[in-house]
């Protein structure tokens, strides 16, 4: 697979270029199908994120890595259309799944939201819901039939690996579970309704060591089905847990993509200076 | 080709001009659809217009709703019917509020403000006679239950707060239970305590009872704002030397100064219409006197509630103008206190 | 080397001159109010037990009020009718004034934006400022006609129905009508609380049911309405805590009846409140202390509702 950068061709020309954009290159049954191209991101009137196109592979972990404030958040936003709810605010560019652009007239946004799930950084299990009345609640709120619960419930939790742990107590209240089962519990509410892309903000930031490692490898394994874009600020959980990393940048101004590329190479050999000043710890 | 150009923010999201319009043209088919109605089936009055455009309205989701999926016909629905509930819940108090300005404003000539009733029969003219007895009653009135209460008020609440001494649990529980009594109650202990014992209604039996009513409402609003203060405040003081007496006088009190003013404004607006209490313990009068202790004395509730009683012409549309002042009043007090209450914070 | 265990020494907060004179100032209003007010309830209450010991539970189920100024003759006091007339009352105004405060709510903080929410939210504070007097006055000159027209829908359409049967044909000055006055009392402080608890409805979770593709109303009745129940239940016992001590506007739009009468279209009827407000003025001593008792049990109903109501709403504001 190749992967180049613009500014990589662009420099090889003799330009520089003060804004750079990033592409995945990859081959075509190799794309997840979502991709932005030149995204920007406005709250009132600050410009948080300029021009960022990038595209995602599919079936893999991408890592939205870099230091905070930088749009990381911001951008995943963009991603479902979850950035509208915040008032006042703005967008500019495309983003687009299967070639149609999520942001177009007739698209219904909600429709979308199934396409594209999302994880949040707290756990938040609805209180007053049991265990197996939380997986299945995504599917209540778009009004889908389910035709068997019991199994579509056992196959959610088995993916998000909580299954054993609770399969003795589905009814119980979904508030009683410690942090970590709280976020498999989220997890697997997302998975019901069968999406093609998992967002994730910070999924583990909340949670402890233990808990945190076991929701990485639920992550690995998800990404064997499903596509999975995931915002961290903990850089060697973005070295364990992701194939491909973004490096987000802001000197102030809106954040920018710095530089995108397997994470091999982005933590070994990375091509912009300021990207091996990141992952060598020199900020951040 | 260092510089890249900036595209102008949009908001997709947001509904279109065309969307707008559909709806316009959809609020006026409902408007035009329940006009015909209306004439034709002859439903009366405002509610019947209500009830129309409401039952219209279902029927256009219903129509419209074959395009949209279940979710949103669903999502529709409950739009209108939340929509309908909240103007259902804002309307009486728009009538109030429209009513009470319309029908007052007819008789608040200057007459209204400067004579009272003493040479004026309820029936008269609106430009004689007037409630100037009724107001400076009802002033009379709160302004010695202000005097009571506000210090007895503030006491507490310093006592709850800063002294916290043995019977902290009894006062706090006292005046918890009796922030609770019905106001008609209050009077009724005045009354067979107080008034019948010195034959009669008084300016001060009144005060009383307004007394009764604002004392628990101005001890809990005290102790509330003195619990804010942080208690670093209180140590800083105290670790500069100075006895817990200044400490209090001369740091905390300060601090929420016009919290405790709004405390009293609150309190005051809140007993300032009352009526029952009063009708047991100060009655009625057409004229007024300075001496508390003379006889009854009339207020601006008790005034609208007897020219309401007499029912004629002319006494109703006083009784609206006594309304007008009356709400005047109160708003006038609740945003004094909105403002003081604003300027608590640091 | 031995270790000696320390000695503790008592600390004592030694006053002041200044402060003791301070603290006593202070104690003594508080005790001042403290005696105000309890002297009042215990008033009530001794009152309250003479009547019972001499009437015994026929106080409260008894359905005859009449005072007697003859020797021979007995009075009687039965405040039955007037209890569950104020019940009655409160009960149907709160009928109607949870719904349209849950909707009220949920439109100012979920459906309306801008200037709109801020015109509404102001107006809900004024509404709850409007004495009752003014109720009481709108009641009788505007709604009464209004409320006529509903009643005596109800009562030709569902008069089959036992509660709306009638008897005459006069609406106007029913318990219903005087329970939608009580209505539009109520709904300002069940508004308020409602908006309040709703407004902490934490954020995360109505994100959530957008990002998991549910509509508005999906957020709302699968996050908002269950977080805000017993903020709700609580903001509606203060609204009943309300109704049922108020006089003036019950006053002016109820007949008063001394008839147990679960018709509410019936132009009869008649609260707690309403019975002292009219009967206060040539009662005897005799029926004087009755009437305090009366006054006692409201006082005990409203007590025990506002106490229910402050548990409630102490509880949602604590988790």
């Amino acid at each position: 697979m190749k992967v180049t950068t613009v500014s990589q061709r662009i420099e090889s020309e003799g330009a520089v270029m003060s804004n750079t954009s990033a592409v995945l290159d990859t081959p075509e049954q190799a794309f997840a199908g979502l991709e932005t191209r030149d995204a920007h991101a406005w709250f009132g009137k600050h410009h948080a994120l300029s021009s960022v196109s990038l595209r995602f592979p599919a079936k893999s972990v991408t890592g939205l890595i870099g230091p905070s404030g930088c749009g990381k958040s911001t951008y995943l936003r963009l991603l479902n259309r979850m950035h509208e709810f915040i008032p006042n605010s703005a967008m500019a560019g495309e983003v687009l799944l299967h070639g149609v652009d999520i942001y177009g007239e007739s698209v219904d946004p909600a429709a979308i939201r199934l396409k594209i799930g999302m994880v949040f950084q707290k756990p938040n299990p609805f209180p007053a819901m049991t265990i197996r009345e939380n997986v299945i609640s995504g599917l209540k709120l778009a009004h889908i039939k389910i035709d068997n619960e019991d199994d579509l419930v056992e196959k959610c939790l088995n993916r998000a690996g909580l299954w054993k742990e609770v399969k003795d107590r589905l009814d119980a209240s979904g508030g009683s579970l410690s942090g970590g089962q709280q976020q498999r519990l989220c997890i697997a509410r997302s998975l019901a309704v069968e999406p093609e892309v998992l967002l994730m903000d910070e999924p583990c930031s909340a949670l402890d060591p233990g808990s945190t490692l076991r929701i990485e490898e639920t992550i690995k394994e998800l990404a064997e089905k499903i596509t999975v874009v995931i915002v961290t600020h903990n850089m060697q959980q973005a070295s364990r847990v992701s194939d491909y990393c973004a490096f987000f940048l802001s000197d102030g101004g809106p954040g920018v993509l710095v530089e995108a590329d397997q994470t091999r190479k982005m933590f070994t050999n990375p091509t912009d200076t300021r990207t091996a000043d990141y992952v060598q710890g020199k900020f951040g | 080709m260092s510089d890249v150009t900036i595209p102008q923010p949009t908001r997709p999201w947001q509904r279109k001009r065309q969307d707008v319009v559909r709806s316009a043209v959809s609020i006026g088919a409902v408007g035009v659809l329940s006009l015909v109605i209306v004439l034709f089936t002859g439903f009366a009055g405002v509610d019947g217009w209500a009830v129309t455009v409401f039952l219209v309205s279902v029927l256009l989701i219903i129509v419209r709703g074959r395009k949209m999926s279940v979710k949103e016909r669903g999502n529709a629905k409950v739009q209108l019917f939340i929509t309908a509930a909240a103007l259902l819940a804002f309307a009486p108090w728009i009538s109030i509020f429209g009513s009470v300005l319309v029908k007052g404003i007819v008789g608040l000539k200057l007459n209204f403000v400067t004579s009272d009733m003493r040479t004026t029969v309820p029936d008269d003219e609106l430009n004689l006679g007037g409630a100037l007895h009724a107001m400076l009653g009802s002033l009379l009135m709160v302004v010695m239950a202000t005097a009571i209460t506000l210090p007895l008020g503030i006491l507490s609440g310093v006592y709850l707060t800063e002294i916290k001494g043995r019977f902290t649990f009894l006062v706090r529980f006292v005046i918890q239970s009796m922030s609770g009594v019905p106001s008609i109650v209050a009077g009724l202990f005045v009354f067979t305590t107080y008034v019948s014992a010195t034959h009669g209604p008084t300016a001060f039996g009144g005060s009383l009872a307004l007394g009764i009513l604002m004392l628990p409402t101005v001890a809990r609003t005290s102790e509330e704002v003195l619990k804010l203060v942080p208690d670093d405040l209180r140590s800083a003081s105290l670790a500069l030397g100075a006895r817990q007496w200044r400490t209090t006088l001369m740091v905390v009190l300060p601090t929420v100064r016009s919290g405790l003013i709004t405390a009293a404004i609150l309190g005051v607006a809140r007993v300032i219409g009352e009526t029952a209490p009063l009708l047991l313990t100060a009655g009625s009068n057409t004229a007024f006197w300075f001496n508390p202790l003379k006889g009854p004395i009339a207020s601006l509730p008790i005034y609208v509630f007897g020219m309401l009683q007499i029912g004629t012409e002319y006494a109703v549309n006083r009784a609206w103008t006594g309304a007008l002042v009356l709400m005047l009043t109160v708003f006038a007090l609740f945003f004094t206190a909105r403002k003081l209450g604003g300027k608590d914070k640091r | 080397m031995n270790i000696v265990a320390p000695i503790k020494r008592e600390m004592h907060v030694v006053h002041s001159r200044g402060d003791k004179v301070f603290r006593g100032i202070v104690t003594a209003g508080a005790l001042t109010s403290l005696v105000i007010l309890g002297l009042i309830g215990s008033f009530l209450f001794a009152r309250g037990a003479q009547v019972f010991s001499q009437y015994g539970l026929k106080f409260i189920t008894g359905t005859n009020w009449s005072s007697s100024m003859e020797e021979g003759i007995p009075s009687e006091f039965g405040m039955g009718p007037m209890l569950v007339g104020t019940i009655v009352v409160s009960v149907i105004a709160l009928l109607f004034a949870v719904p349209m405060s849950i909707a009220g709510a949920l439109y100012i903080e979920f459906y309306a934006t801008g200037r709109v929410r801020k015109i509404m939210s102001g107006l809900l504070d004024l509404a709850a400022a409007i004495p009752s007097i003014i109720f009481g006055l709108w009641g009788i000159q505007i709604f009464t006609n209004f409320g006529q027209r509903w009643a005596s829908f109800l009562g030709n359409r569902l008069g089959f129905v036992p509660i709306f049967n009638t008897i005459s044909d006069n609406y106007g000055r029913s318990p219903f009508v005087a329970g939608c006055v009580l209505a539009a009392m109520v709904v300002p402080i069940t508004t308020s609380v409602a908006r309040e608890v709703y407004s902490r409805t934490p954020r995360e979770l109505i994100d959530t049911c957008y990002a998991l593709g549910g509509s508005k109303w999906g957020a709302i009745k699968t996050v908002v309405l269950p977080f805000g129940k017993s903020g709700v239940v609580g903001g509606a016992m203060l609204g009943l805590g309300r109704a049922l001590g108020e006089t003036v506007a019950v006053y002016l739009v109820l007949n008063l009846n001394f008839r147990y009468t679960f018709r509410i279209l019936e132009s009869e009827g008649g609260n707690v409140a309403s019975l002292i407000a009219t009967r206060f003025g040539e009662s005897s001593s005799e029926e004087l202390t009755a009437l305090v008792a009366a006054g006692f049990v409201l006082f005990l109903l409203t007590l025990s509702v506002n106490m229910v109501a402050s548990a409630i709403v102490a509880k949602t504001t604590r988790s």
